[in-house]
């Protein structure tokens, strides 16, 4: 049997060609195959593996440990909400929306790292903890004096998205077959990570990319290099921030529903997992990461059916079961793939060289001598 | 009038005076060291320099006052620091780090050539320049440190304890290096608490002592001075 990967590596352009076809035809498959609900979970992975994508720019490129990103979500999820639903009775086109909410999210992410600039690790952690729950708890709060937020009840009818005046949000029919909206929301939602893997990919490269990477290693060095890092880091907190908040906005249309409890602290150490798991700074990593953890916990619910059909009733709840395999694959990732799943080349080596310093140590005496 | 002029240069931490306004001068293609004891301020002496610390007094270099600007503009006008403890960036490469040196720089074309010079200087880091620099030996990082800061063609290098930590052997291989890129024309301010070795390689010296500056002048004649000898020289 002739090798697969090695042949597809040998040509490049086929396997871009094929992954394309997979891609378009994608929800069409799952959708047959496994069902309708299949590719709802399908326009998930892609929203978390464009969240994924966001805070890999702050965490994974400049090094700067955010735990309250799902705010940034929130942010970009509320404000589609309060431009294109009955909440305000405001009904804007999303083209002006969906960057509104980008923009908002940008800016509270200057917001939350202005005074943070300082800070670092695990204090760092704990203030951005603080900020995301900040941000849920004043969308909890603000129904009163005045309705905002509509509190915990969530904001509802928000407005689909619709191109041309053709709405993603209901099922139509093209060439004799019946599409239905999570079908819609796919392409649009590919159309966008694939925007925010393309820019990503821009930044990893560029030289902000670089100036990131010298601020992670060592922040005084990186100044007498002359690099601004005052602004550097502000700029990776708003540039995460506004893919959150792009995919906040999505996330809205997508529901037709939003409430606090969408966006809690839960939500940001689960994307912040998907890096870890994936393997931080590599985009590749980061997006199977994403999908990784989207799709597992739906597929364990048929553990549930399961249950019921062998053993006559539900013996271990698959929500409780999915905690605990949670748990278990990230004990097992820390043993045997440290750097995750799709490590960058420089965390590949990092976690190979570590136990070669000695024997260098030796040599390079040696080369003094010489 | 001199590349660097220091007047009354004050840092502070808190209520510690570490440099109590001191006086410094540094020409264009001059070696000048700055040497004195475990806590005498000579690193905070660098760090205002740098604008890594508050500081009081005037620090004017190549006819601008620098006083106030953050430390990266001061790096771009052309001052750049090898830190204590080398600061080099561990989990990027050895080019990486190098490249990372250039950062301020357009001239792609002469960037080009600096490297390779800096490859020339240190063929150990040619060898490695894949490597993780934080798999580096002891020696190599303070080699990648210094290659870093030539890459930054700075008018002024500031080197801040390249001695330290370092195994004789290899402590004679950096100075060397240090000595040759001085004769090549760069003006560094070399600060060492191995007084021996800093008054050796520099024309001219300042001691410090307490957050002030003790004694100033030729070298040679700081190392025939019996307090130094005394004090620093163990004689």
């Amino acid at each position: 049997m002739p090798n697969v990967p090695e042949w597809l590596r040998r040509h490049p352009r086929l396997a871009f060609g094929l992954l394309a076809v997979l891609l378009a035809v994608l929800p069409f498959i799952v959708g047959a195959g496994l069902g309708r609900g299949w590719v709802r979970v399908l326009d998930f992975a892609l929203l978390y593996a464009m969240l994924a994508l966001g805070l890999n720019i702050v965490v994974g490129y400049a090094g700067l440990l955010d735990l309250g990103y799902i705010a940034f979500y929130a942010l970009g999820a509320y404000l589609f909400a309060w431009l294109s639903s009955p909440q305000f009775g405001l009904h804007l086109p999303f083209w002006l929306v969906l960057p509104s909410g980008a923009l908002l999210a940008g800016g509270f992410g200057v917001l939350l790292g202005a005074p943070t600039l300082r800070l670092r690790g695990d204090y760092l952690a704990i203030v951005t903890l603080g900020f995301g729950e900040i941000v849920r708890i004043f969308m909890n709060n603000l129904d009163a004096p005045v309705n905002i937020t509509n509190g915990p009840q969530g904001i509802n009818l928000i407005d689909p998205i619709s191109i041309g005046g053709v709405s993603l949000g209901v099922r139509h029919t093209i060439l004799g077959v019946h599409v239905f909206p999570p079908t819609f929301y796919y392409y649009l939602f590919l159309f966008f990570t694939l925007f925010t893997i393309l820019v990503a990919m821009r930044l990893q490269d560029s030289r902000i990319g670089r100036a990131w990477a010298a601020i992670r290693e060592d922040e005084v060095a990186a100044a007498a290099m002359g690099i601004d890092t005052r602004s550097v880091k502000l700029l990776a907190f708003a540039m995460g921030a506004s893919f959150g908040g792009l995919a906040g906005g999505l996330f809205a249309a997508f529901q037709g529903f939003i409430s606090p409890e969408s966006f809690n602290l839960m939500e940001s150490v689960m994307i912040l997992c998907m890096i870890v798991l994936g393997g931080m700074g590599n985009i590749p990593g980061v997006i199977l990461g994403a999908v990784l953890l989207t799709v597992l916990p739906e597929a364990l619910r048929y553990l549930g059916a399961w249950q019921r059909a062998t053993l006559g009733h539900v013996v271990v709840d698959p929500n409780d079961l999915r905690m605990l395999l949670f748990g278990l694959a990230m004990v097992a990732m820390m043993l045997f793939r440290p750097a995750g799943l799709l490590p960058s080349r420089q965390r590949k080596r990092e976690f190979r060289a570590e136990d070669g310093v000695a024997g260098q140590e030796a040599a390079s005496l040696y080369d003094a001598q010489a | 009038m001199s590349l660097l002029e220091v007047k009354d240069l004050k840092v502070a931490y808190g209520g510690i005076r570490a440099v109590r306004g001191i006086d410094l001068a540094i020409d264009e293609g001059e070696l000048v060291c700055l040497i004195g004891a475990n806590g005498a301020g000579k690193s905070s002496v660098l760090k205002g320099l740098m604008g890594l610390v508050h500081h009081g007094g005037e620090v004017r270099f190549a006819g601008a006052r620098l006083n106030g600007l953050p430390t990266h503009a001061i790096a771009a006008k052309g001052m750049a620091l090898v830190p204590e403890g080398r600061g080099i960036f561990a989990r990027l490469s050895v080019a990486e780090n190098l490249d990372m040196g250039a950062y301020t720089r357009r001239d792609a074309g002469q960037v080009r050539l600096d490297l390779n010079r800096v490859y020339d200087l240190f063929p150990r880091l040619a060898e490695r320049r894949a490597q993780l620099a934080g798999t580096l030996s002891g020696g190599e990082q303070q080699m990648l440190a210094l290659g870093r800061a030539i890459m930054a063609k700075p008018r002024l290098m500031l080197l801040d304890e390249p001695s330290m930590g370092l195994a004789p052997l290899v402590v004679r291989k950096i100075y060397r290096t240090i000595v040759d890129i001085a004769s090549e024309g760069a003006t560094i301010l070399l600060v060492e608490q191995n007084a021996n070795l800093a008054l050796q390689v520099s024309r001219r010296g300042y001691v410090m002592e307490s957050g002030s500056v003790a004694l100033t002048g030729a070298s040679q004649v700081l190392a025939a001075d019996p307090m130094v000898k005394a004090a620093y020289l163990g004689e």
